[in-house]
């Protein structure tokens, strides 16, 4: 069982949508027992990171996902919400991965980095499984993380960012799976299956 | 670095998919999910679903229809027609729509631009912008091409870039079904003017129209609607094309 943690922001449904071509069993919830019961969470986001932090501690699952030693997938702003902080309403996040998100410089590039981009594996990942290197994910979003210690792959928009992170347990994609066609559903196929 | 991006527009009245020329004479194009799965396996990076005959009782129509298109695609999709409130922004996204376009009501109350942004996230506010050529000067149209507004057209893509939006979507209506080709000078103009991405719309007619777009002015997107729908262009072909004239496209 899969709990979609559903905190108020975001594309739930599109991620369920995915969720039912795999026919994977799932729950979209916001409550900690329910979560608790699950194998492995999903943890997705579109918004505002100020907002979306303030929603976390509101439905008390901040602590909760921080301690969790279940296999996450953080999709979007849900893989940034696993950095320290966000530079995006200047809030402290999760802390899983080091540093603080920024934000992509629109005197040199076009924000939000908007579109379908490569993604370059850096390091063996599970999340990648049958995955071609350098194949097209859809990206929509202002805010990125730094390459760090945890990055499995990158992608460039002006600069270099991290298109995904994993430490242990937490695993995160800047793009959205669920919007990337098959190389998308197959990422989260890995996911359930492997991780 | 971020690929150009090939956008089938779906006009829909009542759940078909309608084109006419210059905004009138619609003609039938089909079932808008079964042309969106289509779209969908023949490589289009994202569709625009536009609904021309919105109004309030229409809505729950449009849900559904936006409910039925997620279930059907795995590529990201625009919603637009009739929307004006932030509920009717929140509906609609948790249907599954990725973006909302916005049309006449941001030429009415322009802090809607700035309200869903805050709330939603730039990247899902598309600023559609209708625009025809009175007196050598670039006119915004709202309510679907039929009623003129003072704003003019450069200045109006700069206002809404400001106000919060994520990406414009521009029309030329006097292109607009015409197969002449989008209206260069006009798009070299605003993706010059703005930081945020712009998507060609109006006058698509061949594959040099879309290179041109992306080569003269550097549009991140372009958008057709006709061309595709009745069979006259496979994406896949315009995609090969675009990639042996060196524009990077996702294949």
């Amino acid at each position: 069982m899969i709990a979609l943690i559903d905190y108020g922001a975001g594309n739930i449904e599109s991620v369920a949508n995915a969720l039912n071509d795999l026919n994977a069993r799932f729950v979209i919830t916001n409550n900690e027992k329910e979560i608790l019961d699950a194998d492995k969470i999903i943890f997705p986001g579109v918004g505002e990171a100020s907002y979306a932090v303030k929603r976390l501690h509101l439905l008390n699952l901040f602590s909760f996902l921080q301690m969790t030693n279940k296999p996450l997938l953080g999709i979007c702003l849900g893989m940034q919400l696993l950095c320290c902080r966000s530079a995006e309403g200047n809030v402290s996040c999760l802390g899983v991965f080091p540093g603080s998100t920024e934000i992509f410089d629109n005197t040199k590039t076009k924000v939000p980095h908007m579109g379908w981009n490569q993604v370059e594996i850096l390091k063996q990942s599970k999340l990648f499984n049958g995955i071609p290197d350098k194949s097209f994910f859809y990206f929509a979003h202002s805010y990125y993380v730094p390459l760090n210690q945890f990055s499995t792959a990158r992608t460039n928009h002006e600069t270099f960012f991290s298109a995904s992170c994993e430490r242990d347990n937490f695993y995160g994609v800047q793009f959205h799976p669920e919007k990337s066609g098959e190389a998308g559903i197959q990422l989260i196929k890995n996911f359930i299956e492997k991780c | 670095m971020v690929s150009k991006r090939i956008i089938p527009c779906l006009d829909v009245k009542d759940g078909r998919v309608v084109k006419g020329t210059n905004f009138v004479n619609l003609r039938d194009a089909g079932s808008a999910v079964e042309l969106a799965e289509r779209y969908y396996k023949e490589g289009a990076d994202e569709l625009v679903f536009l609904d021309i005959t919105a109004t309030e009782e229409k809505r729950k129509t449009l849900v559904e229809l936006v409910t039925a298109v997620a279930k059907a695609i795995r590529i990201p999709f625009t919603v637009g027609g009739g929307i004006s409130t932030l509920e009717d922004i929140d509906v609609l996204l948790k249907a599954g729509a990725d973006k909302i376009s916005l049309n006449s009501s941001i030429v009415k109350n322009p802090e809607l631009i700035t309200q869903a942004a805050g709330r939603f996230g730039s990247q899902a506010v598309v600023a559609a912008i209708d625009v025809k050529t009175i007196n050598n000067s670039y006119k915004v149209f709202i309510k679907g091409g039929k009623e003129e507004t003072a704003l003019e057209g450069i200045q109006w893509c700069n206002r809404v870039t400001e106000l919060g939006a994520g990406e414009i979507l521009l029309t030329s209506m006097d292109r607009d079904g015409t197969r002449n080709g989008y209206d260069l000078n006009l798009l070299t103009t605003v993706v010059k003017n703005v930081s945020i991405p712009v998507i060609a719309s109006g006058g698509a007619g061949s594959q040099k129209d879309f290179l041109d777009a992306f080569v003269t002015a550097n549009v991140d997107a372009c958008l057709a609607a006709g061309l595709f729908h009745y069979n006259e262009l496979g994406i896949a072909d315009l995609k090969k094309y675009l990639t042996e004239n060196n524009i990077r496209v996702r294949t």
